[in-house]
Protein backbone atom coordinates (compact mmCIF):
# COMPACT_ATOMS: atom_id res chain seq x y z
CA UNK A 1 0.00 0.00 0.00
CA UNK A 2 1.68 3.39 -0.85
CA UNK A 3 1.44 6.04 1.45
CA UNK A 4 -1.13 9.02 0.84
CA UNK A 5 0.98 12.36 -0.24
CA UNK A 6 0.59 15.04 1.63
CA UNK A 7 -2.03 17.41 0.10
CA UNK A 8 -3.95 20.18 1.86
CA UNK A 9 -7.44 17.65 2.02
CA UNK A 10 -4.92 14.82 3.67
CA UNK A 11 -4.35 18.00 6.05
CA UNK A 12 -7.84 18.66 7.24
CA UNK A 13 -8.65 14.66 7.08
CA UNK A 14 -5.85 14.55 10.30
CA UNK A 15 -7.30 18.13 11.64
CA UNK A 16 -10.70 16.48 11.37
CA UNK A 17 -10.43 13.32 13.07
CA UNK A 18 -7.85 14.07 15.53
CA UNK A 19 -10.14 17.29 16.77
CA UNK A 20 -12.58 14.54 17.22
CA UNK A 21 -10.25 11.89 19.19
CA UNK A 22 -10.26 15.33 21.87
CA UNK A 23 -13.56 15.77 21.86
CA UNK A 24 -13.89 11.71 23.23
CA UNK A 25 -10.88 12.15 25.63
CA UNK A 26 -11.93 15.44 27.38
CA UNK A 27 -14.37 13.84 29.31
CA UNK A 28 -11.60 11.04 30.74
CA UNK A 29 -8.92 13.81 30.72
CA UNK A 30 -11.03 16.32 33.02
CA UNK A 31 -11.89 13.20 35.56
CA UNK A 32 -8.14 12.49 35.63
CA UNK A 33 -7.53 16.03 36.16
CA UNK A 34 -9.65 17.07 39.01
CA UNK A 35 -9.03 13.76 40.83
CA UNK A 36 -5.33 15.02 41.76
CA UNK A 37 -6.99 18.75 42.28
CA UNK A 38 -7.83 20.54 45.50
CA UNK A 39 -11.80 20.62 46.45
CA UNK A 40 -11.14 24.42 46.81
CA UNK A 41 -9.53 24.80 43.39
CA UNK A 42 -12.06 23.15 41.77
CA UNK A 43 -15.25 25.03 43.47
CA UNK A 44 -12.92 28.05 42.67
CA UNK A 45 -12.67 27.79 38.89
CA UNK A 46 -14.87 25.01 37.62
CA UNK A 47 -14.31 21.12 36.46
CA UNK A 48 -11.88 22.03 33.53
CA UNK A 49 -8.38 23.27 34.47
CA UNK A 50 -4.80 22.19 35.54
CA UNK A 51 -3.81 21.61 38.52
CA UNK A 52 -2.15 24.28 40.54
CA UNK A 53 -1.41 21.86 43.44
CA UNK A 54 -1.14 17.92 42.38
CA UNK A 55 -3.36 16.37 45.64
CA UNK A 56 -2.33 12.99 45.09
CA UNK A 57 -3.99 12.38 48.67
CA UNK A 58 -7.31 12.34 46.93
CA UNK A 59 -6.85 9.03 46.11
CA UNK A 60 -5.96 7.61 49.60
CA UNK A 61 -8.55 9.52 50.61
CA UNK A 62 -11.44 8.00 48.18
CA UNK A 63 -9.79 4.42 48.57
CA UNK A 64 -10.05 4.15 52.44
CA UNK A 65 -11.67 7.19 54.19
CA UNK A 66 -14.18 9.23 51.98
CA UNK A 67 -17.92 8.69 53.64
CA UNK A 68 -20.79 7.10 51.50
CA UNK A 69 -23.64 6.79 53.45
CA UNK A 70 -22.71 6.75 57.23
CA UNK A 71 -19.61 4.49 56.19
CA UNK A 72 -16.20 5.83 56.09
CA UNK A 73 -14.20 3.24 54.61
CA UNK A 74 -13.68 5.12 51.26
CA UNK A 75 -15.06 2.98 48.18
CA UNK A 76 -12.65 -0.07 48.99
CA UNK A 77 -15.17 -2.16 50.48
CA UNK A 78 -17.45 -1.87 47.22
CA UNK A 79 -14.89 -2.19 45.20
CA UNK A 80 -14.01 -5.59 46.92
CA UNK A 81 -17.46 -6.43 46.56
CA UNK A 82 -17.36 -6.06 42.76
CA UNK A 83 -14.29 -7.76 42.77
CA UNK A 84 -16.11 -11.23 44.32
CA UNK A 85 -18.78 -10.67 42.49
CA UNK A 86 -17.25 -9.97 39.03
CA UNK A 87 -14.61 -12.88 39.05
CA UNK A 88 -16.25 -16.20 40.02
CA UNK A 89 -19.21 -14.85 37.85
CA UNK A 90 -17.22 -14.10 34.55
CA UNK A 91 -15.31 -18.11 35.36
CA UNK A 92 -18.34 -19.99 36.02
CA UNK A 93 -20.53 -18.14 32.88
CA UNK A 94 -18.26 -18.23 30.94
CA UNK A 95 -16.91 -22.03 31.06
CA UNK A 96 -20.78 -22.88 31.53
CA UNK A 97 -21.20 -21.22 28.26
CA UNK A 98 -18.54 -23.13 26.70
CA UNK A 99 -19.58 -26.68 27.87
CA UNK A 100 -23.31 -25.77 26.96
CA UNK A 101 -22.02 -24.31 23.32
CA UNK A 102 -20.40 -27.61 22.14
CA UNK A 103 -22.63 -29.52 23.18
CA UNK A 104 -25.63 -27.76 21.45
CA UNK A 105 -23.36 -26.96 18.19
CA UNK A 106 -21.78 -30.39 18.42
CA UNK A 107 -22.03 -33.15 20.39
CA UNK A 108 -25.91 -32.33 19.69
CA UNK A 109 -28.63 -34.08 21.48
CA UNK A 110 -32.36 -34.24 21.22
CA UNK A 111 -34.25 -30.74 21.66
CA UNK A 112 -30.54 -29.01 21.94
CA UNK A 113 -32.38 -26.32 18.69
CA UNK A 114 -35.44 -25.65 20.87
CA UNK A 115 -33.57 -25.27 24.60
CA UNK A 116 -30.96 -22.67 22.50
CA UNK A 117 -33.63 -20.62 20.77
CA UNK A 118 -35.29 -20.24 24.09
CA UNK A 119 -31.84 -19.24 26.10
CA UNK A 120 -31.02 -16.81 22.96
CA UNK A 121 -34.07 -14.77 23.94
CA UNK A 122 -32.55 -13.95 27.55
CA UNK A 123 -30.34 -12.03 25.20
CA UNK A 124 -33.19 -9.69 24.25
CA UNK A 125 -35.35 -9.89 27.76
CA UNK A 126 -35.05 -6.63 29.73
CA UNK A 127 -34.16 -6.87 33.44
CA UNK A 128 -37.00 -5.26 34.21
CA UNK A 129 -38.68 -8.62 33.52
CA UNK A 130 -36.80 -10.28 35.92
CA UNK A 131 -36.34 -7.88 38.49
CA UNK A 132 -39.87 -9.12 40.88
CA UNK A 133 -38.97 -12.77 40.18
CA UNK A 134 -34.98 -12.40 41.23
CA UNK A 135 -36.18 -10.61 44.54
CA UNK A 136 -38.55 -13.60 45.23
CA UNK A 137 -36.20 -16.65 44.36
CA UNK A 138 -33.37 -14.61 46.82
CA UNK A 139 -35.61 -14.00 49.72
CA UNK A 140 -36.57 -17.73 49.30
CA UNK A 141 -33.19 -18.90 49.06
CA UNK A 142 -32.19 -17.01 52.33
CA UNK A 143 -29.75 -14.83 49.22
CA UNK A 144 -30.92 -11.25 50.14
CA UNK A 145 -28.13 -8.74 50.45
CA UNK A 146 -25.35 -10.66 49.83
CA UNK A 147 -22.52 -11.42 47.18
CA UNK A 148 -23.29 -15.04 46.50
CA UNK A 149 -27.03 -14.13 44.98
CA UNK A 150 -25.40 -11.47 42.41
CA UNK A 151 -23.14 -14.39 42.03
CA UNK A 152 -26.03 -16.59 41.18
CA UNK A 153 -28.07 -14.45 38.99
CA UNK A 154 -25.23 -13.37 36.86
CA UNK A 155 -23.82 -16.80 35.77
CA UNK A 156 -27.73 -18.07 35.10
CA UNK A 157 -28.39 -14.63 33.04
CA UNK A 158 -25.18 -14.73 31.73
CA UNK A 159 -25.88 -18.05 30.20
CA UNK A 160 -27.71 -16.97 27.22
CA UNK A 161 -24.73 -14.51 26.19
CA UNK A 162 -21.75 -17.01 26.61
CA UNK A 163 -23.97 -19.83 25.21
CA UNK A 164 -24.48 -17.87 22.16
CA UNK A 165 -20.97 -16.56 21.78
CA UNK A 166 -19.42 -19.92 22.04
CA UNK A 167 -22.32 -22.11 19.89
CA UNK A 168 -21.54 -19.65 17.25
CA UNK A 169 -18.18 -20.42 17.44
CA UNK A 170 -18.31 -23.49 17.45
CA UNK A 171 -20.44 -24.49 14.63
CA UNK A 172 -17.31 -23.30 12.29
CA UNK A 173 -15.75 -26.53 13.78
CA UNK A 174 -16.20 -29.28 11.43
CA UNK A 175 -18.25 -32.04 12.63
CA UNK A 176 -16.29 -35.04 11.33
CA UNK A 177 -13.92 -33.63 14.05
CA UNK A 178 -16.01 -35.40 16.70
CA UNK A 179 -17.64 -38.30 14.95
CA UNK A 180 -14.11 -39.62 14.27
CA UNK A 181 -13.29 -38.83 18.18
CA UNK A 182 -17.02 -40.57 19.03
CA UNK A 183 -15.75 -43.31 16.63
CA UNK A 184 -12.35 -43.75 18.81
CA UNK A 185 -14.75 -44.27 21.85
CA UNK A 186 -14.14 -40.77 23.55
CA UNK A 187 -17.08 -39.17 25.46
CA UNK A 188 -18.59 -36.19 25.46
CA UNK A 189 -15.58 -34.82 28.36
CA UNK A 190 -12.79 -36.42 26.68
CA UNK A 191 -13.90 -34.95 23.29
CA UNK A 192 -14.34 -31.65 24.72
CA UNK A 193 -10.51 -31.40 26.84
CA UNK A 194 -8.83 -33.14 24.05
CA UNK A 195 -10.25 -31.46 21.04
CA UNK A 196 -12.19 -28.61 21.71
CA UNK A 197 -11.04 -26.96 24.40
CA UNK A 198 -7.54 -26.38 22.56
CA UNK A 199 -9.70 -24.94 19.94
CA UNK A 200 -11.01 -22.26 22.25
CA UNK A 201 -8.94 -20.04 23.79
CA UNK A 202 -9.95 -17.04 21.21
CA UNK A 203 -13.75 -17.44 21.80
CA UNK A 204 -12.86 -17.63 25.66
CA UNK A 205 -11.07 -14.36 26.42
CA UNK A 206 -13.55 -12.99 23.94
CA UNK A 207 -16.57 -14.06 25.91
CA UNK A 208 -14.68 -13.71 29.69
CA UNK A 209 -13.96 -9.90 28.43
CA UNK A 210 -17.67 -9.56 27.52
CA UNK A 211 -18.90 -11.13 30.98
CA UNK A 212 -15.98 -8.82 32.77
CA UNK A 213 -17.04 -5.48 31.30
CA UNK A 214 -20.76 -5.87 31.75
CA UNK A 215 -21.03 -7.70 35.38
CA UNK A 216 -18.59 -4.72 36.70
CA UNK A 217 -20.38 -2.03 34.92
CA UNK A 218 -24.08 -3.63 35.82
CA UNK A 219 -25.82 -1.42 38.28
CA UNK A 220 -29.77 -2.61 38.51
CA UNK A 221 -29.33 -5.28 40.45
CA UNK A 222 -26.75 -4.23 42.33
CA UNK A 223 -28.75 -1.45 43.70
CA UNK A 224 -31.88 -3.72 44.04
CA UNK A 225 -30.64 -6.73 45.27
CA UNK A 226 -27.81 -5.42 48.04
CA UNK A 227 -27.93 -2.72 50.74
CA UNK A 228 -25.15 -0.44 52.83
CA UNK A 229 -22.02 -2.19 52.80
CA UNK A 230 -22.76 -5.10 50.07
CA UNK A 231 -22.89 -2.74 47.48
CA UNK A 232 -21.10 -3.48 44.72
CA UNK A 233 -18.67 -0.33 43.79
CA UNK A 234 -21.89 1.19 40.62
CA UNK A 235 -24.39 1.48 43.40
CA UNK A 236 -21.67 3.20 45.55
CA UNK A 237 -20.87 5.18 43.03
CA UNK A 238 -24.57 6.61 43.05
CA UNK A 239 -24.43 7.03 46.48
CA UNK A 240 -21.00 8.93 46.51
CA UNK A 241 -21.95 11.28 43.87
CA UNK A 242 -25.26 11.95 45.57
CA UNK A 243 -23.36 13.37 48.95
CA UNK A 244 -22.41 15.85 46.51
CA UNK A 245 -24.60 18.16 48.11
CA UNK A 246 -23.29 18.03 51.90
CA UNK A 247 -20.00 18.99 51.49
CA UNK A 248 -19.08 18.63 47.84
CA UNK A 249 -15.24 17.27 48.10
CA UNK A 250 -14.95 16.78 44.22
CA UNK A 251 -11.67 16.12 43.61
CA UNK A 252 -11.99 12.86 45.74
CA UNK A 253 -15.23 12.42 43.99
CA UNK A 254 -13.35 12.29 40.72
CA UNK A 255 -10.38 10.41 41.85
CA UNK A 256 -13.43 7.71 43.24
CA UNK A 257 -14.62 7.47 39.78
CA UNK A 258 -11.41 7.34 38.07
CA UNK A 259 -10.63 4.05 40.65
CA UNK A 260 -14.06 2.50 40.03
CA UNK A 261 -13.21 2.82 36.10
CA UNK A 262 -10.03 1.33 36.39
CA UNK A 263 -10.49 -2.52 36.24
CA UNK A 264 -12.51 -2.44 32.67
CA UNK A 265 -10.34 0.23 31.59
CA UNK A 266 -7.71 -1.97 32.16
CA UNK A 267 -9.48 -5.22 30.52
CA UNK A 268 -10.28 -2.78 27.28
CA UNK A 269 -6.26 -2.09 26.92
CA UNK A 270 -4.74 -5.07 27.01
CA UNK A 271 -7.52 -7.03 25.16
CA UNK A 272 -8.52 -4.24 22.67
CA UNK A 273 -8.79 -6.31 20.03
CA UNK A 274 -11.28 -9.13 21.41
CA UNK A 275 -13.20 -6.64 23.36
CA UNK A 276 -14.25 -5.46 19.89
CA UNK A 277 -14.98 -8.90 18.52
CA UNK A 278 -16.98 -9.63 21.29
CA UNK A 279 -19.39 -6.06 20.36
CA UNK A 280 -19.43 -7.67 16.76
CA UNK A 281 -20.31 -10.58 17.92
CA UNK A 282 -23.00 -9.54 20.58
CA UNK A 283 -24.43 -7.75 18.04
CA UNK A 284 -25.20 -9.85 15.27
CA UNK A 285 -26.51 -12.30 17.54
CA UNK B 1 -27.65 -73.31 21.39
CA UNK B 2 -31.06 -72.23 21.65
CA UNK B 3 -30.49 -70.51 25.36
CA UNK B 4 -27.32 -68.14 24.09
CA UNK B 5 -29.43 -65.98 22.33
CA UNK B 6 -31.50 -64.26 25.80
CA UNK B 7 -28.25 -64.33 26.91
CA UNK B 8 -26.13 -62.30 24.82
CA UNK B 9 -29.83 -60.00 25.33
CA UNK B 10 -29.13 -59.52 28.85
CA UNK B 11 -25.49 -58.82 28.39
CA UNK B 12 -26.15 -56.33 25.87
CA UNK B 13 -29.32 -54.99 28.32
CA UNK B 14 -26.91 -54.88 31.03
CA UNK B 15 -24.05 -52.79 28.99
CA UNK B 16 -26.64 -50.63 27.83
CA UNK B 17 -27.26 -49.73 31.44
CA UNK B 18 -23.87 -49.61 32.72
CA UNK B 19 -23.17 -47.57 29.76
CA UNK B 20 -26.33 -45.54 30.29
CA UNK B 21 -25.01 -44.89 34.16
CA UNK B 22 -21.97 -43.50 33.21
CA UNK B 23 -23.41 -40.82 30.80
CA UNK B 24 -24.99 -39.40 34.07
CA UNK B 25 -22.28 -36.71 34.52
CA UNK B 26 -22.45 -35.89 30.78
CA UNK B 27 -26.71 -35.47 30.71
CA UNK B 28 -26.22 -33.26 34.12
CA UNK B 29 -23.45 -31.10 32.95
CA UNK B 30 -25.27 -30.49 29.66
CA UNK B 31 -29.02 -30.33 31.15
CA UNK B 32 -28.88 -28.60 34.59
CA UNK B 33 -27.38 -25.09 33.50
CA UNK B 34 -29.35 -24.84 29.85
CA UNK B 35 -32.50 -26.49 31.89
CA UNK B 36 -32.35 -23.21 34.74
CA UNK B 37 -31.43 -21.15 31.91
CA UNK B 38 -34.48 -21.60 29.70
CA UNK B 39 -36.67 -22.35 32.72
CA UNK B 40 -35.85 -18.87 34.56
CA UNK B 41 -36.17 -16.91 31.19
CA UNK B 42 -39.62 -18.65 30.68
CA UNK B 43 -40.78 -18.70 34.09
CA UNK B 44 -40.08 -15.41 35.07
CA UNK B 45 -41.17 -13.44 32.19
CA UNK B 46 -44.49 -15.38 32.45
CA UNK B 47 -44.65 -14.74 36.14
CA UNK B 48 -44.01 -11.05 35.81
CA UNK B 49 -47.00 -10.80 33.17
CA UNK B 50 -49.18 -12.71 34.98
CA UNK B 51 -48.34 -10.36 38.35
CA UNK B 52 -49.24 -7.15 36.27
CA UNK B 53 -53.11 -8.49 35.20
CA UNK B 54 -53.38 -8.76 39.57
CA UNK B 55 -54.55 -6.82 42.59
CA UNK B 56 -50.27 -7.15 44.05
CA UNK B 57 -49.09 -4.09 45.68
CA UNK B 58 -47.04 -4.73 48.01
CA UNK B 59 -46.69 -8.26 47.81
CA UNK B 60 -47.55 -10.83 45.03
CA UNK B 61 -51.61 -11.44 45.39
CA UNK B 62 -54.04 -14.13 43.01
CA UNK B 63 -56.75 -12.56 41.39
CA UNK B 64 -57.51 -10.44 38.28
CA UNK B 65 -58.39 -7.28 37.37
CA UNK B 66 -57.76 -7.16 33.37
CA UNK B 67 -55.99 -4.32 32.36
CA UNK B 68 -56.89 -1.75 35.34
CA UNK B 69 -52.82 -1.90 36.25
CA UNK B 70 -52.28 -1.14 32.63
CA UNK B 71 -54.85 1.57 32.26
CA UNK B 72 -53.37 3.18 35.44
CA UNK B 73 -49.73 3.41 34.42
CA UNK B 74 -50.93 4.33 30.77
CA UNK B 75 -52.50 7.49 32.26
CA UNK B 76 -49.80 8.69 35.25
CA UNK B 77 -48.11 11.81 34.14
CA UNK B 78 -44.45 10.11 34.67
CA UNK B 79 -45.65 7.20 31.75
CA UNK B 80 -46.28 9.73 29.37
CA UNK B 81 -43.78 11.59 29.75
CA UNK B 82 -41.38 8.35 29.67
CA UNK B 83 -43.64 7.23 26.50
CA UNK B 84 -42.65 10.71 24.83
CA UNK B 85 -38.65 10.72 25.96
CA UNK B 86 -38.79 7.15 24.33
CA UNK B 87 -39.03 8.97 21.01
CA UNK B 88 -37.57 11.76 21.74
CA UNK B 89 -34.33 10.15 22.99
CA UNK B 90 -34.50 7.30 21.15
CA UNK B 91 -34.97 8.61 17.99
CA UNK B 92 -32.57 11.38 18.02
CA UNK B 93 -29.71 9.62 19.92
CA UNK B 94 -30.35 6.72 17.05
CA UNK B 95 -29.62 8.60 14.31
CA UNK B 96 -26.88 10.92 15.39
CA UNK B 97 -24.92 8.20 16.73
CA UNK B 98 -25.27 6.09 13.50
CA UNK B 99 -24.18 9.42 11.70
CA UNK B 100 -21.38 10.51 13.70
CA UNK B 101 -20.62 6.27 13.55
CA UNK B 102 -20.68 6.65 10.04
CA UNK B 103 -18.45 9.73 9.62
CA UNK B 104 -15.86 8.51 12.01
CA UNK B 105 -15.52 4.80 9.88
CA UNK B 106 -15.30 6.74 6.61
CA UNK B 107 -12.55 9.04 8.22
CA UNK B 108 -10.30 6.36 9.74
CA UNK B 109 -10.94 4.41 6.38
CA UNK B 110 -8.51 6.94 4.74
CA UNK B 111 -5.57 5.30 5.30
CA UNK B 112 -4.59 6.93 8.75
CA UNK B 113 -1.66 6.61 10.37
CA UNK B 114 -2.36 6.31 13.85
CA UNK B 115 -5.61 4.44 12.64
CA UNK B 116 -4.97 1.69 15.97
CA UNK B 117 -4.73 4.65 18.16
CA UNK B 118 -7.84 6.62 16.94
CA UNK B 119 -9.93 3.65 17.59
CA UNK B 120 -9.00 2.81 20.38
CA UNK B 121 -9.66 6.83 21.59
CA UNK B 122 -13.37 6.38 19.97
CA UNK B 123 -14.11 2.99 21.47
CA UNK B 124 -13.43 3.39 25.32
CA UNK B 125 -16.40 4.96 26.59
CA UNK B 126 -17.90 1.20 25.63
CA UNK B 127 -15.38 -0.10 28.82
CA UNK B 128 -17.31 2.47 30.92
CA UNK B 129 -20.74 1.55 32.82
CA UNK B 130 -23.09 3.71 32.63
CA UNK B 131 -22.91 4.78 35.85
CA UNK B 132 -19.62 6.42 35.30
CA UNK B 133 -21.27 7.83 32.29
CA UNK B 134 -23.71 9.57 33.69
CA UNK B 135 -21.59 10.74 36.80
CA UNK B 136 -19.05 12.53 34.99
CA UNK B 137 -21.36 14.07 32.34
CA UNK B 138 -23.28 15.43 35.35
CA UNK B 139 -20.72 17.27 36.15
CA UNK B 140 -19.83 18.45 32.74
CA UNK B 141 -23.21 19.82 32.27
CA UNK B 142 -23.81 21.27 35.75
CA UNK B 143 -23.58 25.04 34.74
CA UNK B 144 -21.97 25.69 38.48
CA UNK B 145 -19.45 23.49 38.01
CA UNK B 146 -18.65 22.24 34.17
CA UNK B 147 -18.69 23.84 30.68
CA UNK B 148 -20.69 26.82 31.70
CA UNK B 149 -18.62 27.57 34.84
CA UNK B 150 -15.34 27.17 32.50
CA UNK B 151 -16.72 29.43 30.13
CA UNK B 152 -17.66 31.64 32.63
CA UNK B 153 -14.26 32.17 34.45
CA UNK B 154 -12.84 32.38 31.25
CA UNK B 155 -14.53 36.03 30.95
CA UNK B 156 -17.50 35.25 28.68
CA UNK B 157 -19.63 35.84 32.03
CA UNK B 158 -22.54 35.83 30.25
CA UNK B 159 -22.54 32.53 28.76
CA UNK B 160 -25.22 29.89 29.29
CA UNK B 161 -25.24 26.51 29.22
CA UNK B 162 -27.40 24.67 31.43
CA UNK B 163 -29.52 22.33 29.46
CA UNK B 164 -29.66 19.87 32.47
CA UNK B 165 -31.48 22.17 34.47
CA UNK B 166 -34.17 23.08 31.85
CA UNK B 167 -36.80 20.99 31.78
CA UNK B 168 -37.37 21.22 28.10
CA UNK B 169 -33.30 20.77 27.22
CA UNK B 170 -32.55 18.15 30.02
CA UNK B 171 -33.31 15.38 27.32
CA UNK B 172 -31.01 16.17 25.39
CA UNK B 173 -27.86 16.16 27.82
CA UNK B 174 -28.78 12.25 28.10
CA UNK B 175 -28.42 11.91 24.18
CA UNK B 176 -25.17 13.41 24.19
CA UNK B 177 -24.13 11.41 26.78
CA UNK B 178 -25.34 8.46 25.23
CA UNK B 179 -24.13 9.46 21.77
CA UNK B 180 -20.41 9.85 23.47
CA UNK B 181 -20.51 6.52 24.94
CA UNK B 182 -21.72 4.34 22.18
CA UNK B 183 -21.34 6.15 18.54
CA UNK B 184 -17.93 3.85 18.73
CA UNK B 185 -20.03 0.95 18.51
CA UNK B 186 -21.51 2.02 15.13
CA UNK B 187 -18.25 3.49 13.85
CA UNK B 188 -16.60 -0.43 14.51
CA UNK B 189 -19.59 -1.88 12.55
CA UNK B 190 -19.13 0.67 9.53
CA UNK B 191 -15.20 -0.06 9.35
CA UNK B 192 -15.85 -3.51 9.33
CA UNK B 193 -18.48 -3.02 6.50
CA UNK B 194 -16.42 -0.27 4.95
CA UNK B 195 -13.47 -3.06 4.81
CA UNK B 196 -15.79 -6.01 2.87
CA UNK B 197 -16.65 -3.56 0.37
CA UNK B 198 -16.09 -5.26 -3.07
CA UNK B 199 -12.76 -3.88 -4.25
CA UNK B 200 -13.31 -4.46 -7.94
CA UNK B 201 -15.99 -2.61 -7.61
CA UNK B 202 -15.18 0.42 -6.67
CA UNK B 203 -11.73 -0.03 -9.13
CA UNK B 204 -14.41 -0.44 -11.99
CA UNK B 205 -15.94 3.00 -10.72
CA UNK B 206 -12.76 4.59 -10.60
CA UNK B 207 -11.32 3.51 -13.84
CA UNK B 208 -14.78 5.22 -14.75
CA UNK B 209 -13.78 8.20 -13.39
CA UNK B 210 -15.74 8.16 -10.70
CA UNK B 211 -14.30 10.99 -7.53
CA UNK B 212 -14.34 9.72 -4.05
CA UNK B 213 -17.40 11.01 -2.91
CA UNK B 214 -19.33 9.83 -5.65
CA UNK B 215 -18.09 6.23 -4.71
CA UNK B 216 -18.80 6.58 -1.19
CA UNK B 217 -21.96 7.73 -2.44
CA UNK B 218 -23.22 5.94 -5.34
CA UNK B 219 -21.70 2.66 -4.46
CA UNK B 220 -19.96 1.96 -0.61
CA UNK B 221 -22.82 3.53 1.43
CA UNK B 222 -25.59 1.86 -0.45
CA UNK B 223 -23.85 -1.47 0.56
CA UNK B 224 -23.59 -0.58 4.41
CA UNK B 225 -27.76 -0.92 4.97
CA UNK B 226 -27.78 -3.86 6.46
CA UNK B 227 -25.02 -3.20 8.82
CA UNK B 228 -26.94 0.25 9.82
CA UNK B 229 -30.06 -1.69 10.17
CA UNK B 230 -28.01 -3.94 12.96
CA UNK B 231 -26.37 -0.47 14.29
CA UNK B 232 -30.14 0.98 14.53
CA UNK B 233 -31.98 -2.26 16.30
CA UNK B 234 -29.04 -2.41 18.36
CA UNK B 235 -28.56 1.40 19.93
CA UNK B 236 -32.47 1.35 19.89
CA UNK B 237 -32.91 -1.71 22.36
CA UNK B 238 -30.20 0.15 24.54
CA UNK B 239 -32.46 2.99 23.90
CA UNK B 240 -35.75 1.63 24.92
CA UNK B 241 -34.12 -0.36 28.11
CA UNK B 242 -31.93 3.02 29.08
CA UNK B 243 -31.68 3.31 33.12
CA UNK B 244 -28.55 3.67 34.85
CA UNK B 245 -27.44 6.69 32.52
CA UNK B 246 -30.40 8.54 33.33
CA UNK B 247 -30.15 7.69 37.10
CA UNK B 248 -26.72 9.01 36.58
CA UNK B 249 -27.00 12.09 34.73
CA UNK B 250 -30.15 13.59 35.90
CA UNK B 251 -32.28 11.40 38.03
CA UNK B 252 -35.14 11.52 35.85
CA UNK B 253 -35.54 15.20 36.37
CA UNK B 254 -35.37 18.13 36.99
CA UNK B 255 -38.80 17.06 37.97
CA UNK B 256 -39.93 14.03 36.19
CA UNK B 257 -38.74 15.60 32.66
CA UNK B 258 -36.68 12.84 31.94
CA UNK B 259 -38.65 10.10 33.08
CA UNK B 260 -37.72 6.90 31.00
CA UNK B 261 -40.15 3.62 31.28
CA UNK B 262 -37.27 1.68 33.17
CA UNK B 263 -37.78 4.31 35.65
CA UNK B 264 -41.40 4.20 35.89
CA UNK B 265 -41.10 0.82 36.37
CA UNK B 266 -38.45 0.73 39.55
CA UNK B 267 -40.40 3.66 40.81
CA UNK B 268 -43.68 1.51 40.86
CA UNK B 269 -41.85 -1.92 41.88
CA UNK B 270 -39.88 -0.48 44.70
CA UNK B 271 -40.53 3.03 45.20
CA UNK B 272 -44.46 3.26 45.37
CA UNK B 273 -44.49 -0.49 46.35
CA UNK B 274 -47.27 -1.18 43.77
CA UNK B 275 -45.66 -4.35 41.68
CA UNK B 276 -48.83 -4.78 40.00
CA UNK B 277 -48.49 -1.40 38.40
CA UNK B 278 -44.63 -1.45 37.79
CA UNK B 279 -44.83 -5.17 36.03
CA UNK B 280 -47.64 -3.37 33.85
CA UNK B 281 -44.78 -0.88 33.32
CA UNK B 282 -42.79 -3.75 32.37
CA UNK B 283 -44.32 -5.17 30.15
CA UNK B 284 -45.24 -2.04 28.28
CA UNK B 285 -41.67 -1.74 28.06
CA UNK B 286 -41.24 -5.09 26.51
CA UNK B 287 -43.86 -4.55 24.05
CA UNK B 288 -41.98 -1.24 22.73
CA UNK B 289 -39.10 -3.43 22.65
CA UNK B 290 -40.72 -6.18 20.64
CA UNK B 291 -42.01 -3.77 18.16
CA UNK B 292 -38.64 -3.27 17.11
CA UNK B 293 -37.19 -6.23 17.25
CA UNK B 294 -40.13 -8.20 15.70
CA UNK B 295 -39.95 -6.76 12.17
CA UNK B 296 -35.96 -7.18 12.83
CA UNK B 297 -36.47 -10.69 13.19
CA UNK B 298 -38.55 -11.33 10.20
CA UNK B 299 -36.01 -9.42 8.15
CA UNK B 300 -33.83 -11.33 8.94
CA UNK B 301 -35.64 -14.51 8.79
CA UNK B 302 -36.53 -13.33 5.01
CA UNK B 303 -32.71 -12.35 3.96
CA UNK B 304 -31.34 -15.73 5.69
CA UNK B 305 -33.70 -18.01 3.11
CA UNK B 306 -33.08 -15.70 0.54
CA UNK B 307 -29.37 -16.50 0.84
CA UNK B 308 -29.90 -20.04 1.01
CA UNK B 309 -32.47 -20.51 -1.70
CA UNK B 310 -29.77 -18.56 -3.96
Amino acid sequence: MREASITPSRILLYAAVWLIAAAYLIPFAVVLLNSLRSAEEIAQTSMIGWPKQWAWGNYATAWGQFCVAQTCEGIKPYMLNSMLVTIPATIISTLLGAVAGYAISLWRFRGDQWIFGIIAIGVFLPQQMRLLPWTIVLRDMGLTNTLTGLVMIHCIQGMSFTTLFCRNYYTAIPPELIKAARIDGAGFFRTFWRIILPLSPPILVVTAIWQFTHIWNEFLYGVTFTTGQQQPVTAALIALTAAVADIPQYGVQNAAVMIAALPTLLVYLFGGRYFVRGLTAGSVK
Amino acid sequence: MSHAAPAATEATVARRRVDALRRVPEYLVIWVPLLVTAAHIIAFAAWTIWISFTPSTLLPEAGWVGLRNYNAILSTRNWQIAFDNIFLFGGTFVVLSAAVGLLLAILLDQRIRGENALRSIFLYPLALSFVVTGTVWSWLLNPGLGVQKFVNVLGWTSFKFDWLLDKDKAIWTIVIAAIWQSSGFAMALFLAGLRSVDGDLVKAAQIDGAGPVRIYRRIIIPSLWPILLTVVVVQLQFAITTFDLVRALTGGGPGIATMLPALVVYDFMFQRGHIGRGTAAAVLMLLILLAVLVPYWAWKYVQTRRTANA
